[in-house]
């Protein structure tokens, strides 16, 4: 039955997305809303404060300069929170400072939207930390890629102009207006399912059973960390962040307890990505154009989701030469249950798994290092496609816009004509850039991983040996460099190696491609608009979705198939041996 | 220039050139233009360099397996080397006939516009801009230029394969001769209008022989993505080095992939097909024009020729035939059909217009009314005139005349006659048709009306349905009045007309359209066209029109054919799919190469690899070699595809892109698994596997 459970997550995800896709255009064409009746004053409070007018539209340049500015503001920020961390308040497990590697891998990564985690949360950072670095960057990231998306589809719908819009702007409306309010309801939400939400120190349990050790007194005591959870795993799941509370993220029962707020924190991961496509399509007055987006990233999602089920019922040759009954059925769910969570089972687990790899979201609420090889191929692959089916918010559609660049050109060729998208000619600076911007993340993943399996400090991080082994390294660079930040797990990457090579990778892997995009939008808005004829290449159809989909797998698929080859395929075939 | 029959693709000639070209072409300076072929030419040396340590005795691979593969690169080159020189070899053997009709022309420079002014013998290369020349009866005129005295015959064959001679005078739209073309008759007094080097057949014979040939910008984005793609899979084949050497390590068997084995794999990998073609494509395209008999100025207006969506036509001569004919004799109320069609064949005896004529004949074939001969009825002629605006002949004190209704009803009131109501039911309802009425009246007595109808092109309404399947927007340009030009518009099929047009108002037209992201071609050969010219995207000029039309133009045909618009557009459509369709093929040429190399290279160290190799190739270095082979074979299999272009169809950009989508993106897919497999029987069956 576990397809029911998929089939009923992207139906409500479709049902959802929809009308939030709607919403999120009036909110950047700047139309009335209810919630603007309500926040705006809020909003020009914001405005006067930090002296932004809002007729103030800026150029690519100015644009992309806001935004690296707005991000190394950030990094600054969330950097020397961990380092002073011991001095500030809101430290009841009085956390010591957080080593400078390992800060600045943090600091990246949040500022990047990856999230990927190197230090164990609650063992390692602060109240003060957790919410004020972490959280605040969990929604401004996520609104600095929803800026950069809005600013790319000026650029389509722009004439001959080189304003794309003003970046504070963008990113205070993404904020105040979806993020925030979204958040506050599904954080309500999961505390009703029993999501922790405290400042308090953690909690000392005796232990029912307790634990005899041969050399030691008997353990009767376990500590249980609490906090302000709800709040940031609401965050973390719709603004595709996917750091966790807890180090074992949505794994925990303070962070996932129920089936209900597994699927509620699923459908967060996919929410507003999906809803993008929708806005996309009312911002440049042809829905049909999201719509198609949307099919395209469908078409690669659900056959993931079909093969990653398959692959983890199957179970592994292992198991079943141990005579396991591996057959799921409502007594047991069979298949390969290692590292998974019982209350979420073989079809939770996958439909997840694929859910935080499709959106740069990186949240688990399984082990990936323990799924089948091909069960683990799959997330592997779909970040290394660029994190480009739904992705991160903002980023996943100005990724996928890049890749529909490229489709465009070859496509348009095949019919005799210069390429065009959306009415704008594709001419070589805009090749140039959805190049870049495809290559950058690829790049940061490959080179990163040649590096660390050429040298001890990277080969020493391994906790498996053979193909395993290199594929958790190559899983790890996949993640940061396409900004995913979710960990295969069995890496121990919070080595002053790690932390550095990952941390690079997120930076390249996050602002080549923006600005890209960036520069992409302002080459766009200041063309002319090209009418569409009957020569004119449709991109509403199901021909152009194939062809978008083709073009994703196989730029993906030709740069990693040598590296998949090496990790999970031998893996998967030296298994079946 | 015998460009209008077409070349054999091979021509022996052409094709032995090319082989010695493709050698030369090893030369790393021009390799390095291509960068998809220069990462070849690398890894050939590269390799090259390999034979010799494995020859001495180093590494573990086999020298034999080291050569075969290195030959084969050093192959691949020289495959891609000899599309582009057969395509430019083309070129070259047209140019070379143009070189001839060049050579050692003396030249008569004389001072003054005078035909017995003192003359000077100079070599034509020695005349400069402004200068005059006389040029006579067997002369060859010496440069581009603009007649200003005389009027002679001119074979102008040597440039547009036209053997009829043409008219060259003084004014008017006729006054442009071109260098190289032969006076047949009389003498003409030439003004040079272009420096040697940069004439009209300088301009020419540079295009052919591809020297001026920069990249257009379609190929230059291409060249990007090609880059793009062969950067990834740099990328790709490089950190194999390091991830094989990790596995060897990690499990304790086998070592890392040779070099040897990576620049194969490199090579196959990255889009050598498009790489090797694409300057071959770019070519050929213009060589399709040059076959056409149409002279472009750069590849970039090749280019733009395939992205017109809004077509200029002119009226007549593109959609009408050149002249009306008489159709229909429609008499008067009380005027027997004899009287009129009598009176109207004498009124056009001595019209030698092509409309008089059509009366005469109309007159003949369907009232078998006999010619008469003018002269012996002693009847005087009335001429035409732009103030009358009537013709006619005075005859036994009969004035007969036919004209416009209103120059008529002017001839008929001054007679002390009037019109019959029904006259003017007749000439409206005939206006209303898109035909012009002529009105006949004889004194005070108006006869009837006939019809002269603008006979429309036969084909020439699919050629348009055409078009608007291809998304090309076809607009009318006519002097007419708007109700004449809405009735042949309807009747050619186009999509809209500009009536009553004016230069102005054409110009406004290309304007408005240009201002809604149109791109627009028209074609024209009037000075005043030269302005419409200038501004439209794409600009035919006629090669008979004024010099001022051909400068403004980015195209020359040199028919003179203005229905010659639609097959350049199509040209320039067949270069892009051209690009877009091998580009496909190539990168979808990459799984099956996959399929066959990676196993073979992991056969060491992964042995459970060899689960991938699912074409069962013979053995590892057959399986790298036949995959080495069939890149650089493929390379010369579809030498003929990138000169002759795919072929264009008119069914729409959808389904074009399914077929295109089907034939060389599935084609693609599957060919290279039949191929290799193909090559690697061979291979094994003739033992030559190293």
């Amino acid at each position: 039955m576990g397809w029911l459970q998929s089939l009923v997550y992207v139906v409500a995800l479709t049902a959802l997305a929809v009308p939030l896709g709607e919403f999120m255009a009036r909110v950047y064409l700047g139309r009335a809303t209810t919630l603007a009746r309500v926040l705006g004053p809020l909003e020009r409070l914001t405005y006067r404060a930090a002296g932004v007018r809002e007729e103030d539209e800026m150029g690519w340049k100015r644009y992309g300069r806001s935004v690296l500015v707005f991000s190394v503001v950030g990094f600054l920020f969330v950097f020397l929170l961990q380092r002073l961390q011991p001095l500030l308040p809101l430290n009841p497990a009085a956390q010591t400072a957080v080593s400078p590697d390992s800060s600045f891998n943090t600091a990246v990564s949040f500022v990047t939207n990856t999230n990927w985690q190197g230090y164990s949360g609650e063992q390692t950072l602060s109240h003060l930390t957790q919410t004020l670095a972490l959280g605040v960057q969990n929604f401004v990231s996520a609104a600095t890629g929803m800026a950069i998306l809005v600013a790319l589809i000026r650029g389509f719908t722009r004439r001959t102009s080189h304003a794309l819009g003003n970046f504070w702007i963008d990113l205070t409306r993404s904020t105040l207006y979806i993020l925030l309010p979204l958040s506050a309801v599904l954080a309500l939400i999961l505390v009703s399912q029993g999501v922790v939400q405290n400042f308090d120190p953690p909690a000392a349990v005796e232990l029912t059973d307790p634990l005899q050790t041969p050399e030691a007194a008997a353990v009767t005591q376990q500590f249980l960390s609490q906090g302000p959870a709800a709040s940031q795993v609401a965050i973390k799941q719709l603004g595709t962040n996917g750091g966790g509370f807890f180090n074992a993220n949505s794994a925990h029962p303070f962070e996932n307890p129920t089936p209900l707020s597994n699927f509620l924190e699923a459908l967060g991961i996919l929410l507003i990505p999906a809803g993008l496509c929708f806005t996309f399509g009312a911002m440049v007055g042809d829905r049909r154009q999201g719509v198609s987006l949307f099919a395209a990233m469908l078409l690669i999602l659900v056959p993931a989701m079909g093969a990653v089920h398959a692959a983890e019922q199957a179970g592994t040759p292992a198991l079943a030469a141990a005579g396991l009954d591996l057959s799921g059925s409502d007594d047991q769910p069979g298949g390969n249950m290692e590292g998974k969570e019982l209350r979420f089972g073989i079809a939770g687990s996958a439909l997840w798994a694929v859910a935080t790899t499709a959106a740069s979201n990186g949240s688990v609420n399984s082990m990936h290092d323990s799924y089948t090889p091909l069960g683990g191929l799959v997330p592997l692959l779909l970040m290394q496609l660029g994190e480009v089916v739904f992705g991160g918010v903002g980023s996943g559609l100005y990724g996928m816009l890049m890749f529909v660049i490229v489709a465009v050109f070859i496509a348009g060729l095949m019919v005799g004509r210069t390429p065009e998208y959306l009415g704008k000619k594709i001419g070589a600076f805009e090749m140039k850039m959805a190049s870049l911007a495809i290559l950058g993340p690829c790049f940061a993943a490959l080179l990163g991983t040649a590096i660390a399996v050429a040298f001890d400090s990277g080969r020493i991080g391994v906790a498996n040996p053979g193909a395993h082994g290199f594929s958790e390294i190559l899983y790890a660079f996949s993640s940061a460099g396409n900004n995913n930040g979710s960990a295969f797990a069995g890496l121990s990457a919070n080595t002053p190696f790690y932390n550095t090579a990952l941390g690079l990778a997120m930076l390249v892997g996050r602002f080549l491609p923006a600005l890209a995009a960036l520069a992409i939008a302002g080459s766009l808005a200041a063309k002319r608009s090209v009418p569409a004829g009957a020569g004119t290449l449709a991109t509403h159809d199901g021909l152009f979705v194939l062809l978008l989909v083709g073009v994703v797998l196989l730029v993906g698929a030709l740069t990693f198939v040598p590296a998949l080859a090496l990790g999970p395929i031998v893996e998967h075939l030296g298994a079946a041996h | 220039m015998a460009s209008h029959e077409t070349k054999p693709l091979f021509d022996r000639e052409i094709t032995r050139r090319a082989v010695v070209d493709a050698v030369l072409k090893l030369d790393p300076r021009r390799q390095i233009r291509n960068p998809v072929m220069f990462v070849v030419w690398v890894g050939a040396v590269f390799t090259t360099a390999l034979v010799v340590r494995a020859a001495a005795g180093h590494g573990t691979e086999r020298w034999t397996f080291v050569l075969a593969i290195a030959l084969w690169l050093w192959v691949t080159l020289l495959f891609a080397n000899f599309a582009e020189a057969l395509a430019e070899g083309r070129g070259k053997a047209q140019a070379e006939t143009l070189r001839k009709t060049r050579r050692d022309v003396v030249a008569k420079r004389i001072s003054r516009v005078d035909a017995r002014a003192e003359r000077e013998s100079v070599p034509a290369t020695a005349l400069r801009k402004g200068e005059l020349v006389l040029v006579e009866a067997g002369d060859v005129i010496p440069c581009d230029g603009d007649v200003v005295d005389g009027v002679a015959t001119v074979d102008e064959s040597a440039i547009t394969g036209e053997s009829a001679p043409v008219i060259r005078e003084s004014g008017g739209d006729r006054s442009s001769v071109t260098g190289g073309t032969r006076v047949l008759s009389d003498w003409l007094v030439v003004r040079v209008v272009a420096n040697p080097g940069e004439t009209f057949l300088d301009r020419m014979i540079a295009l052919v022989e591809g020297a001026r040939r920069g990249k257009t910008p379609n190929e230059i984005a291409l060249s990007i993505l090609l880059a793009g793609l062969t950067l990834v899979f740099l990328l790709a084949t490089a950190t194999l080095l390091p991830f094989s050497a990790y596995a060897a390590f990690a499990n304790g068997r086998g070592e890392a992939v040779s070099v040897t084995v990576l620049v194969a794999l490199l090579v196959c990998l990255i889009p050598t097909t498009i790489g090797g073609l694409l300057s071959a494509i770019g070519i050929a395209g213009m060589d399709r024009m040059i076959q056409a008999n149409v002279i472009a100025n750069s590849g970039r207006a090749v280019e733009a020729a395939g992205d017109v969506d809004v077509l200029l036509l002119d009226k007549t001569g593109t959609i009408t035939l050149g002249n009306r004919q008489a159709t229909e004799f429609i008499p008067a109320k009380g005027v027997s059909l004899e009287a009129l069609v009598d009176a109207a064949q004498l009124a056009s005896l001595a019209d030698e217009t092509p409309e008089g004529r059509s009366i005469v004949v109309l007159a003949k074939e369907r009232h078998g009314l006999r010619e008469r001969r003018i002269q012996e009825m002693h009847a005087t002629f009335v001429p035409f005139s732009a103030q009358t605006r009537m013709s006619g002949v005075n005859v036994d004190g009969r004035e007969v005349r036919k004209g416009a209704y209103d120059a008529i009803a002017d001839f008929v009131a001054w007679n002390g006659g009037s019109f019959t109501p029904d006259l003017r039911v007749h000439v409206e309802a005939i206006a209303k048709d898109g035909a012009t009425p002529l009105v006949v009246a004889e004194g005070p007595c108006a006869l009837g009306v006939i019809r002269l109808k603008d006979v429309v092109k036969g084909g020439i309404r699919e050629r348009f349905g055409e078009l608007r399947r291809m998304g090309i927007k076809t607009v009318m340009i006519t002097g007419d009045n708007p109700m004449t030009a809405a009735a042949i518009a309807a009747e050619a099929g186009v999509d809209d007309f500009l009536a009553q047009a004016t230069p102005e108002a054409k110009l406004a037209l290309i304007r408005e359209y240009q201002s809604k992201g149109h791109l627009v071609a028209m074609a024209g050969d009037g000075t005043n066209d030269a302005p419409a010219l200038a501004q439209a995207d794409v600009a035919v000029a006629m090669n008979s029109g004024t010099q001022a039309a051909k400068e403004a133009g980015n195209l020359v045909d040199l028919d003179s054919n203005p229905t010659k618009l639609i097959e350049i557009v199509e040209i320039g459509k067949q270069m892009l799919m051209t690009r877009g369709s091998l580009t496909t093929f190539s990168i979808a040429n990459d799984v099956a190469k996959y399929f066959a190399i990676l196993p073979a290279a992991f056969a060491l160290t992964y042995p459970e690899l060899g689960a991938l190799d699912v074409m069962g190739l013979a053995s590892p270095n057959s399986a790298i070699l036949s995959a080495v082979i069939f890149n650089a074979l493929i390379i010369v299999l579809l030498v003929p595809l990138a000169l002759r272009g795919v072929k264009y169809r008119p069914i729409g950009a959808a389904a074009l892109l399914r077929r295109n989508l089907c034939v060389y993106g599935l084609g693609g897919l599957c060919v290279p698994f039949v191929g290799i497999k193909a090559i690697d029987l061979a291979l094994s069956a003739v033992g030559l596997v190293p």
